[in-house]
């Protein structure tokens, strides 16, 4: 099994009309045995928010990294970082250990000054891809591709993107194997954040 | 093949562990004890190689000791110290990696409940109701499953690991009739049963 399949995640980053979405399972196994429920993968930095799919151990280093990061360059610069920013960041970040990655694939997905829409996706030594439409990431990233390019449409309203996010993510991890046990979308507008917890499948 | 196992209760958190030390075909000692304490209200069950095992446990225990001592007493919340410990495991990984599978019990006055904390060799870190590390998962994590609710008692969670540690005897491969089970509740950690004295040298 791939080191970046030990843990299991899946991750759906989309974007809607001056708003983004993204949503997370929430399962942390160790290969097939599950271990915990609630395993955080989407962190948020203000109106930024980062996915990390991969190695349980790196996801949680490298969030912490960004914390640690992002408020250096807030006390520094006394402005909030940008979506474009932050994935630069971890682009970086992760580059710098290209001879011994971190074994994560994030997403990020945010809100800009103007309060366009802003997606990523990087590869474990941050290679990153830009769209305009979605990114997903994780043990089930054929399914999801699958999800998102019949359910997507471009310009939804926050609650329609909220329902096509929910159904893209639970449709994909159901079927695969390490990732589901429960759900969390995040849907980010310019009036503030609206979190929900998914009822999925608990096996 | 350590079996190490842990369950959360009301007010507190039980460890528990098999006391087997042996590698290939040799049982070195079979009164050991893998749950280390590691503050008045905390202790950590480790499962691994006696060489991490130890290692490992004592530098956390004495880490913990000196944050206590440099910080006027203060005492570190449990997810305070789970979060430390797997800091140092994280650093640890890409240097010279610990093969420890851990789990940490600890209470805390603050919010007056008991919290556990699974983490792997790797230091990914999870908070757990119940957990186990090893193969003692492949049988115990059932039982869990099925018995264990919310706002548990003392000694209904000691059942859980008692049936826990019965089932193992009976049905797991590699023989361990010792088992180590600790408390730790507001009265601190304490022993509450073990097969084999770990004191008797």
């Amino acid at each position: 099994m791939s080191i970046l399949e030990y843990n299991g995640a899946a991750i759906i980053a989309m974007s809607g009309k001056n708003c983004v979405g993204i949503a997370c399972d929430k399962r942390l196994g160790a290969q097939a045995q599950t271990v915990s429920c609630d395993f955080r993968k989407v962190f948020q930095y203000n109106k930024t928010f980062v996915g990390l799919a991969g190695l349980a151990t790196d996801v949680q280093t490298m969030s912490s990294l960004l914390k640690f990061r992002k408020s250096l360059y807030e006390l520094r610069e006394e402005r909030e970082m940008s979506p474009k920013v932050l994935s630069n960041l971890l682009s970086n970040l992760l580059y710098e250990k290209r001879f011994g990655p971190y074994f994560i694939e994030p997403v990020v997905a945010g809100l800009d000054e103007n309060n366009e829409p802003f997606l990523s996706g990087m590869d474990l030594i941050g290679a990153p891809v830009y769209t305009d439409d979605f990114v997903v990431t994780g043990t089930a990233t054929a399914n999801m591709y699958g999800m998102c390019e019949t359910l997507y449409k471009k310009d939804m309203e926050p609650e329609e993107l909220f329902e096509t996010l929910s159904q893209a993510l639970l449709a994909s991890v159901d079927r695969d194997a390490l990732s589901g046990w429960g759900a969390t979308v995040h849907i980010v507008t310019k009036d503030g954040i609206i979190t929900r917890e998914l009822k999925a499948r608990q096996d | 093949m350590d079996s190490v196992f842990g369950v959360q209760f009301e007010g507190g958190v039980i460890l528990a562990a098999d006391q087997s030390n042996a590698r290939s075909i040799l049982m070195y000692q079979s009164n050991l004890d893998k749950i280390t304490k590691l503050s008045s209200h905390s202790a950590l069950a480790v499962s691994g190689p006696n060489a991490d095992l130890v290692n490992f446990s004592e530098l956390m225990a004495k880490n913990l000791d000196l944050y206590e001592i440099s910080n006027n007493g203060l005492k570190l919340s449990t997810h305070g110290q789970a979060n430390f410990c797997r800091g140092e495991l994280a650093t640890a990984l890409r240097k010279g990696p610990y093969q420890v599978n851990c789990l940490l019990g600890g209470y805390d006055e603050s919010t007056g409940s008991g919290s556990l904390y699974w983490f792997d060799y790797l230091a990914a870190l999870a908070k757990v109701n119940y957990g186990c590390q090893g193969y003692a998962s492949n049988f115990c994590l059932s039982i869990m499953d099925r018995d264990w609710k919310e706002g548990l008692t003392q000694d209904e969670a000691v059942a859980i690991v008692d049936k826990c540690i019965r089932e193992l005897q009976v049905r797991f491969l590699i023989s361990q009739p010792n088992f180590i089970i600790k408390v730790i509740d507001k009265d601190g950690v304490r022993t509450l049963k073990y097969g084999a004295d770990p004191a008797d040298n």
